[in-house]
């Protein structure tokens, strides 16, 4: 947003008589540098000290106390992420249709629906886990199972995909709609055959960063799918995901090679499914 | 009624009920917890509840001031660490950066922000903790290196993302005129910014704080991991000291009866304070909307 095409000596003179001036630029400067210092420093140093401990037996199929397999861990992460999404999805694609397509403006409803995602939305992780222990665990019996911290998950994520699809939704031109209820399309057709299949992109992009916050999630999920180190053999026994296997091997202390190479693991992950979600993002301004 | 009117009801009564789901899951979280918590806190007595100094669960003492303020002491330092950097970033992504490089540096504090809490822990708990300690004992201060100041620095690194994507984008909601009007009586680009454009951003300036706030204060698996947790008034900004949100993972897994109940009084009390922080970003995001 430089508005003078000057080259850095003469503005750097140009700072000798406004010191204020030059102080802020200062701290500008040096705060961006540490920003992405961090940054860089954090990945660095994951990658560098966790790539070396990334052996074959971290992908044994079973979990022992000798071999601390990430495998089972990582099995249940992809499981517990398809179980949330399954349940996640539909809610909210659907309540944003609603929100976009058919609530009238104004609506007091709306304003509600609004004011509770907000507040879902900054609600803390721990918090949903004493939830998801109080409700799925306790009351409906489930016990500590996957299923309860998948449930707990998708409400976690439902305002994440809720205002992803919302906004894509928005940004399909009226004259789309206009074109095929000129056209003798109904609501619906319009709806599912129009206006969704362009708001695809956005919506995929709202997806994979709750994708991202479910890999990522450790404190909701240590009450509710609890901590234990094997794939399980249904929806309703115990399972641990990525983040907490890492977080149990770390606190454990006993297997700080493993922690590493968890380390590298989620964050592979969690740069993949950023960029992923980037990328689809702008497919979506670029259309 | 024909089949296709029919399914046209039917289905934006299905998207009806979809959207119902955000409101009932805030209704039932607020129901379930309020219901398990209160009662605990009635059977302790609220004020002995909230301004007992010690927390004995194996004596039935609970009192969790110790974790409120320890809380409020790390939610503290990440504002004092995380807040000042971040704004300025912020205002390097909007006035100073290149072009060029600005969209790899944009995706660099998204992916900050989607870096898992866990990560950020160990990261704390590897290199943070270590580097306090050595600091701590050279400076004469002793402790171990889980303290409020390690807690506080990872925190505010991990609520730089937050401020950033706000401040960044109320600072280029500001009318570029205000920019221009400043430059041209006669301001440097840095006086236009900090005198002009920053104020008239100061509601969604404010707002990103608040946000900020509300994620440290409930931020959980990081904090466990350098924090040190002891449960008792923190002494100094060198040792150890236990959060709400700690408190409720550490001892919940063996916790029963009257303690357990206790912990999810603690959810309750943190529950609260994160209810009054997003109340206060939805004003200020009215405000700043209504301008």
């Amino acid at each position: 947003m430089s508005k003078n095409q000057r080259n850095i000596g003469q503005k750097l003179k140009s700072y000798k008589r406004t010191p204020f001036s030059f102080l802020m630029m200062l701290l500008v400067m040096l705060s961006a540098v540490i920003t992405f210092a961090v940054l860089i420093f954090l990945i660095a140093y994951v990658l560098i000290n966790g790539v070396p401990y990334l052996k074959p037996s971290l992908f044994s199929f079973t979990y022992t106390s000798e071999n601390a397999s990430l495998m089972p861990a990582l099995i249940n992460t992809i499981i517990m992420t398809l179980l949330s999404l399954v349940i996640a999805v539909p809610f909210g694609i659907f309540s944003a249709i609603f929100l976009v397509e058919y609530a009238k403006r104004g609506n007091k409803f709306v304003e509600v629906i609004r004011l509770t995602t907000e507040t879902l939305q900054g609600i803390p992780s721990i918090v949903y886990g004493l939830f998801g222990m109080l409700f799925f665990v306790s009351t409906y019996g489930w016990g500590f199972s996957i299923l309860a911290g998948a449930f707990t998950l998708s409400i976690m994520v439902l305002p994440l995909i809720m205002r992803s699809t919302e906004e894509a939704l928005k940004a399909v031109p009226d004259s789309y709609r206009e074109g095929s209820f000129g056209l003798g399309a109904g609501k619906l057709r319009t709806v599912f055959r129009i206006v969704l299949p362009s708001a695809i992109p956005g919506i995929l992009a709202g997806v994979i960063l709750a994708v991202g916050r479910i890999v990522g999630e450790t404190a909701a999920l240590i009450y509710t799918a609890g901590t234990v180190a094997d794939i399980p053999n249904s929806v309703l026994d115990s399972g641990r995901t990525l983040a907490v296997h890492m977080y149990n091997l770390a606190s454990e202390g006993l297997y700080m090679d493993q922690a590493y190479a968890t380390a590298v693991i989620l964050l592979v992950l969690v740069v993949g499914i950023n960029t992923l979600s980037g990328f689809l993002a702008k497919k979506l301004t670029k259309a | 009624m024909n089949k296709k009117a029919w399914t046209e009801k039917f289905m934006q009564g299905v998207f009806f009920i979809a959207a119902c789901a955000s409101v009932l899951a805030v209704a039932l979280i607020c129901i379930f917890l309020f219901a398990n918590g209160i009662p605990a806190m009635k059977e302790i007595g609220f004020g002995e509840f909230l301004s007992g100094e010690m927390w004995k669960p194996k004596n039935e003492i609970f009192g969790i001031l110790p974790m409120i303020v320890g809380s409020l002491y790390v939610t503290a330092g990440a504002i004092i660490f995380g807040v000042p950097i971040g704004i300025l970033t912020a205002v390097f992504m909007a006035y100073y950066c290149p072009k060029k490089i600005y969209k790899p540096l944009k995706a660099a504090t998204e992916l900050l922000a989607g870096i898992p809490s866990v990560v950020y822990g160990f990261f704390g708990l590897v290199v943070i903790v270590p580097l306090i300690r050595t600091l701590g004992r050279d400076l004469g201060f002793g402790g171990n290196g889980s303290s409020i100041l390690t807690a506080s620095l990872l925190l505010g690194m991990m609520i730089l993302p937050t401020i950033i994507g706000l401040t960044e984008s109320s600072i280029r909601a500001v009318p570029e005129q205000y920019y221009e009007g400043a430059v041209a009586l006669g301001a440097t680009h840095e006086r236009a910014i900090f005198r002009v454009v920053i104020p008239a951003a100061k509601s969604g300036v404010i707002a990103a704080i608040v946000l900020g706030i509300g994620r440290a204060i409930g931020e959980t698996m990081a904090v466990i991991m350098v924090a040190g947790n002891q449960a008792r008034l923190p002494q100094g900004i060198f040792r150890g000291v236990r959060t709400l949100t700690a408190n409720i993972v550490i001892e919940m897994g063996y916790a029963t009866g009257l303690h357990r109940e206790a912990l999810i009084a603690t959810g309750v009390v943190l529950f609260v304070f994160i209810l009054i922080i997003n109340f206060s970003v939805a004003l200020l995001k009215r405000r700043t909307t209504h301008e």
